[in-house]
């Protein structure tokens, strides 16, 4: 899986939205997107808090993995530090926004503990370390994959918000047609596909 | 004793198992299963995890202050993520690098979280243990199951062995990810169904021991 680092920040700034976007072809932050989509609104705002930490957080350990880790010699113990410096990170977004952009905090405050333990914050970190992605490029694919999950939830929620009222097979009610649904997504963004390759 | 167990066995393999039931660590469960050989490395991976990092924290239950025990749950099973995480680098190289980025994301695996709030952190060491392990096993079992169907409709293999006799035509769309999705809503659709009627058969011969883990927070 290793990249070559000419591809451009903008090839995989798109690719990371709609040809590999991390819900529907890397599976990453299922569990929220399945639990947290029956409402457009709520959806929404997890989406961006989901796509302001993976951004901050990319960042902050891209210079850990770099300039701590490494030289370290500490990789084996990536994830142990990956996790600690997302929680931290999670927590000072939250206080500084408590202290400094109040309306902000009121809208996505409630969301942000439930990212720490979201697997595509951890996902997107690992998948910069696997690719070997420089900085520009990593900051470029955690802005685009923060994209793509805030669409894809959005898109969902507004689907199921329109069928809510609809009646289903008994047992299909719920999780079942929340796949489907999103199975349904998937295949639809399977037609981006011819427009770029990065992995 | 012997009851518990068998209780504990019979709920997470059957009634509440933690993949078509609960709806926890789809994520693994979706990404890997388009071979066999790769669903079983993963599923014993987080049984591995489960069953250890469920003991660990049952041992530890009365000595973790209540207000960082999340802090140092994610950490013990950081701790045994790791130890799987080299394990399968250094003699699974090919599975390995299959796998990526999702042995890590064993961490952050609603299902292990899930295991240490609701059942160890109120229940004693063995029987903890025992609760992660079958927790493991049922998501092991579905996940098998699904990657079966992906395989042996995708590639025309079985673990890997050629079954395809009749030469029918591999269907593509089972080895990319739309499949995953259809293939876990219809295993979601038969548990719900399955579980409906067994509820409505013996609605009152059943009473609930165990509390109900919160499926929506993680």
């Amino acid at each position: 899986m290793n990249q070559s680092p000419a591809i451009s920040p903008l090839i995989i700034f798109f690719a990371s939205i709609l040809t590999s976007n991390m819900i529907l072809s890397n599976f990453l932050g299922m569990c929220s997107y399945i639990s947290v989509s029956s409402e457009y609104k709520t959806s929404s705002g997890l989406g961006k808090a989901v796509a302001l930490v993976m951004l901050v957080t990319t960042a902050v350990n891209y210079f850990v993995y770099h300039y701590i880790i490494i030289p370290l010699g500490l990789d084996y113990l990536r994830f142990i530090i990956f996790i600690i410096v997302i929680a931290a990170t999670v927590q000072i977004i939250e206080m500084f926004m408590d202290r400094y952009l109040e309306d902000l905090h009121s809208k996505l405050g409630i969301f942000l503990p439930l990212i720490t333990v979201n697997c595509a914050i951890l996902g997107i970190n690992l998948f910069m370390v696997i690719r070997q992605y420089d900085f520009i490029q990593s900051i470029f694919f955690a802005a685009g994959s923060g994209l793509g999950w805030w669409l894809a939830i959005n898109v969902l929620a507004a689907i199921r918000e329109k069928i809510s009222k609809n009646k289903l097979p008994q047992g299909l009610d719920g999780p079942a047609i929340t796949f489907i649904i999103t199975g349904i997504m998937a295949l639809a963004f399977i037609g981006f596909s011819g427009i770029f390759t990065v992995q | 004793m012997i009851e518990d167990i068998k209780k504990v066995i019979y709920r997470n393999l059957l009634k509440e198992n933690q993949v078509v039931r609960q709806i926890l660590g789809i994520c693994s469960s979706l990404a890997v299963t388009n071979l066999m050989k790769n669903s079983l490395v993963m599923g014993l991976g987080l049984t591995f995890v489960t069953s250890l990092s469920s003991f660990t924290i049952s041992t530890l239950r009365n000595y973790i202050p209540h207000r960082i025990r999340m802090l140092v749950q994610t950490l013990i099973i950081a701790s045994y993520v790791i130890f799987v995480d080299i394990f399968i680098r250094a003699n699974m190289p090919d599975i390995s690098k299959a796998l990526g980025p999702y042995v890590g994301l064993i961490i952050t695996n609603c299902i292990i979280m899930g295991r240490a709030e609701a059942f160890a952190q109120k229940n004693t060491p063995f029987i903890s243990m025992l609760d992660g392990f079958f927790a493991g096993i049922g998501y092991t079992s579905v996940l098998l199951i699904i990657s079966f169907v992906r395989e042996l409709l995708g590639f025309g293999t079985v673990f890997g062995a050629n079954v395809n006799f009749i030469g029918f035509d591999t269907w593509t769309i089972m080895v990319m990810p739309p499949a995953a999705f259809f293939i876990i809503a219809v295993m979601v659709w038969i548990g719900a169904n399955i579980m409906n009627k067994r509820t409505a058969k013996n609605a009152n011969a059943e009473i609930k021991t165990f509390p109900k883990q919160q499926s929506a927070s993680i």
